[in-house]
């Protein structure tokens, strides 16, 4: 009776045996490797969104097919993903066997001696002759050489060594290896999906917060907030805090390095709950606070210079601190007041502060160290009708306070017909035109920006990678051997001894571990047959400086 | 106080020119060396040995078993143990597999160039310790004190392996490389000595970034060593076909290639979990820093690249049809990738980790 075997299982177990290959492992490695040095050339819309739109606007035409082959998310891609998918299911399907293998050779006895010792990769032999002494008894002689390989941590077991008369013993250590192998192999798979657990529970987001003010850790007082797949707004435990003091301090004696930020130093309120005790914490970079199963890090900081508006009509209008974005590393910094509640018209202010201001006789007026020494702000106007919402703050369309959609405003104009613009200095007052009321810089208050984060996988990963490491140690330091002794007497009261060695690759200790066991197994068969009167004879010296056959 | 460090600064640069002109002098020397070998190899020494030798020698004395320098013996001390006793043991018969490898000679050149070598690295030691005390920490937080510390420890490595091995033969393939970036740093990278940016102030920046190079240094000296391993491989295939190699005749007196491709991946089998240590503190130090251990930072995409580069190289010298050759080619592409990450990565991109102060 013949069975034709169906094509289909036959072609998924060559599959199978492909993807678990070695070769296939490889070449998926060299492909990981390939494939995610795009996601540096490029910019990557997790971590640079900014300079991925500068890029799009410069590529109007490669940018989106780009964008569309994943190149701008490589590493959720899902080319990359299929990449290290594959690799890690190849992973498991050459660790399982190999991790069954292993259970069952930790547990079984050294393998025993092959038939033909002498033709392992090395292989010793020596005959003794105790000069009419009656020979060694082979049991004692294999006994001392049994300690001597337990001391070393082989395991060992009696081998009766294939010949009439003979005795054996078959010794092998080096398991570890091949255990921080699949250690470090699993570590890999344990961090992988820890990795993705955490896409799943953790939450980021980035606060703005001026000094003096406070922060309470709910959706709404995040600029931008990233939750996990898993995460809603019930998961934000109630803690708070206050921003009571930023310390900055700049390179101010280097000429060559003026401005290079040196230190950031914020003093927090810390609440962990509206019930709990209020504490202070200082935050600074590489030391970030933790508060209620999250961590804060300091990231950024800027200027909020504080502006009073006047509108037409002579009411307060516009009373804050308005934090203004860094553009160089001189504090540059742009900023927008828009104010909807000025009448008759709506006012909207559109500038730059200058924390350290010079003229410059060809760029204007510029900044030049990144302290607040003589700060100025440099203001345009434009107004709007209030009837038409003009400025746009209520049509439900989210927009940036940072950016002033001015299609629909009109730019006051000074007298000479130009855009009028206003140079303040902190207490200055400027009168805006048309009757359009005055802008008041009070004074300048610092800014910090502050990622709040909470990623409860951080500690799996850390211990998957701890692991990791400890395995990968005795993977590529331990050497794996085998050794067998073979006791036979000879001629007389002659004495053969063999010794012979078989490692798992390369090891050039080899050699000498095999002459080693060969010196003190000899030197036990010379004391054994001198009636252990003298205790072990002089160890022979062996070679040292041999290497093993290549085999 | 201020006066002291900018003096201290300042010799600190003396120093590490005058590093260079001593590593120069060493190079020459290391090339007198190699080229004066590859002229008395030709005169007939044989240089390579690989012979399996067996022996049976009879009798109490045991003779030296003849076939090459390095040939092992296994003497028995028939008399100096067991004499004591009445009964004296003798060695009857022994048989040993022995492989030998002849281990070249070095001539002169080579031992003053070593001298100079371990002149030139305590001069740069000197030279990197003045720039660290003139700003009271550890000196490698811009690019040019990142090349000349790492220069530091390459040659560190190299002189450290030495006291164990005799790779002298290597000197030129260390040195060199070590001078090119010491000069690149004077040149292209020098950045007046600063106190830290905020974001390196931290103590994993001495863990973190030392450990990388040591991993970076064996890395280096590996990557001379699979070199040499695929030209003398080149070498000993033409032979094989029966062809004169022209070129090269320095290679004459290094070990085989296959004794160069272990001593390679001996090199790299350190280096690896170097490099793994570098990068989990990295994210480590990530994590504390920026809140995330890992954000594919242009920096961390690169040592990603390094790590998977060469753990496909170390999967690969096991894999059948891809030891030996053609996974030394991996290490060129690890290596690549390594000074890519080092140089290219700081100067091309933006990212958390650009603290070159090139430019």
């Amino acid at each position: 009776m013949t069975r034709v075997p169906l094509p289909v299982p036959g072609v998924l177990r060559w599959g199978w045996r492909q993807l678990t290959s070695m070769r296939t492992a490889l070449l998926l490695l060299m492909l990981l490797a390939v494939a995610a040095v795009p996601g540096s050339v490029f910019p990557q819309r997790r971590s640079d969104p900014a300079r991925l739109a500068d890029f799009l606007a410069e590529h109007p035409s490669a940018g989106p097919v780009l964008d569309r082959l994943g190149f701008f998310d490589v590493y959720a891609s899902p080319w990359f993903s299929a990449i290290y998918l594959l690799l890690f299911v190849s992973l498991v399907g050459c660790l399982v066997p190999r991790t069954r293998r292993h259970l069952r050779e930790v547990r079984a006895a050294p393998p025993r001696l092959p038939r033909r010792p002498d033709r392992l990769p090395v292989y010793r032999t020596v005959t003794l002759d105790p000069g009419g002494a009656p020979p060694a008894d082979p049991d004692a002689v294999l006994a001392v050489a049994r300690a001597d390989l337990r001391r070393r941590r082989y395991r060992t077991r009696p081998d009766p060594g294939g010949l009439a008369a003979a005795r054996g013993l078959a010794a092998e250590r080096g398991l570890l290896a091949e255990t921080g192998n699949l250690v470090f192999h699993l570590s890999l798979l344990a961090m992988l999906v820890s990795v993705a657990a955490s896409s799943l529970v953790a939450w980021a987001g980035q606060a703005l917060v001026v000094v003096g003010d406070g922060f309470a850790n709910t959706l709404p007082m995040y600029d931008s907030f990233r939750p996990g797949t898993r995460v809603d707004a019930a998961d934000l435990r109630p803690f708070s805090l206050t921003l009571d003091d930023l310390q900055v301090r700049f390179e101010e004696n280097l000429p060559s390095q003026l401005g290079a930020p040196r230190e950031f130093r914020a003093d927090l309120t810390v609440r962990d709950g509206p019930e709990a005790n209020p504490r202070r914490e200082r935050l600074e970079v590489n030391h970030p606070v933790s508060v209620a199963g999250a961590r804060i890090f300091l990231v950024g900081n800027g200027y909020a210079p504080v502006i009073t508006v006047r509108d037409g009509e002579g009411g307060v209008a516009h009373s804050g601190a308005v934090p203004f974005l860094p553009m160089d590393g001189q504090y540059t910094s742009r900023g927008v007041v828009k104010v909807p509640d000025a009448r008759p018209r709506q006012v909207a202010l559109t500038g730059f502060l200058l924390p350290t201001a010079v003229l410059d006789p060809d760029r204007g007026p510029v900044s030049v160290f990144p302290e607040a020494r003589s700060p100025r702000l440099v203001l345009t106007a434009f107004a709007g009708d209030p009837g038409q919402d003009d400025l746009g703050l209520d049509d439900g369309v989210a927009r940036s306070v940072y950016v002033l959609d001015d299609s629909r405003l009109t730019r006051l104009l000074g007298a000479d017909g130009e855009p009028a613009r206003m140079q303040l200095a902190p207490g200055q007052t400027a009168t805006l035109p048309d009757g359009a009321g005055t802008v008041t810089f009070d004074g300048l208050r610092r800014y910090a920006v502050l990622d709040i984060r909470s990623d409860p996988t951080r500690s799996a990963v850390l211990v998957s990678a701890l692991a990791m490491f400890a395995g990968l140690l005795p993977s590529l330091f331990v050497r794996r051997r085998r050794i067998w002794i073979r006791v036979a007497p000879g001629q007389g009261s002659r004495t053969v001894v063999e010794v012979a060695g078989l490692a798992r690759g390369e090891d050039v200790g080899l050699p000498r571990e095999v002459t080693r066991v060969l010196d003190v197994v000899s030197a036990a068969v010379s004391a054994g047959a001198a009636g252990d009167a003298t205790g072990r004879a002089g160890a022979p010296t062996g070679d040292s400086g041999s290497v093993p056959r290549e085999g | 106080m201020t006066v002291d460090r900018t003096a201290l600064a300042e010799w600190s640069n003396v120093l590490v020119d005058s590093a260079i002109l001593i590593y120069a002098i060493a190079l020459l020397a290391f090339g007198v060396d190699l080229s004066g070998r590859g002229r008395r190899a030709d005169q007939g020494s044989s240089a390579v040995a690989g012979a399996d030798a067996e022996a049976e020698v009879t009798g109490a004395a045991v003779a030296p078993v003849a076939g090459g320098s390095a040939v092992a013996t296994v003497e028995h001390a028939a008399g100096s143990g067991t004499t004591t006793t009445a009964t004296t043991t003798t060695v009857i018969t022994t048989t040993a597999h022995v492989v030998t490898a002849t281990v070249p000679a070095r001539s002169r050149a080579a031992g003053i160039a070593v001298s100079l070598t371990w002149l030139a690295f305590l001069v740069h030691l000197a030279g990197v310790l003045a720039r660290g005390l003139s700003i009271g920490r550890v000196p490698w937080a811009n690019m040019y004190e990142f090349s000349v510390a790492g220069a530091l420890v390459v040659t560190g490595v190299f002189l450290a392996i030495l006291l164990r091995r005799d790779l002298r033969y290597l000197g030129s393939f260390v040195v060199g490389p070590v001078l090119l970036v010491l000069g690149l740093a004077v040149t292209a990278f020098y950045t007046e000595a600063a106190q830290l940016v905020p974001a390196l102030d931290s103590y994993w920046l001495l863990i973190h970034v030392s450990v990388a190079f040591v991993a970076a240094a064996l890395f280096t000296i590996g990557f001379s060593v699979s070199v040499l391993h695929l030209l003398q491989h080149r070498r000993e295939l033409a032979r094989l076909l029966g062809r004169a190699p022209a070129r090269g005749r320095f290679l004459d007196t290094l070990p085989p290639s296959a004794e160069l491709e272990l001593l390679a991946y001996r090199l790299h089998v350190v280096a690896f979990p170097l490099w793994t240590f570098t990068v989990v503190v990295g994210a480590v130090w990530a994590d504390a820093a920026w809140g995330r251990y890992w954000g594919w930072d242009p920096k961390e995409v690169w040592s990603f690249v390094v790590w998977v580069v060469y753990a496909a190289y170390l999967h690969a010298r096991a894999t059948r049809g891809w030891a030996g050759t053609r996974s030394a080619y991996l290490v060129f592409a690890g290596f690549g990738c390594l000074v890519f990450n080092f140089v290219g990565v700081n100067l091309l991109f933006s990212g958390l980790h650009s603290y070159s102060g090139v430019g």
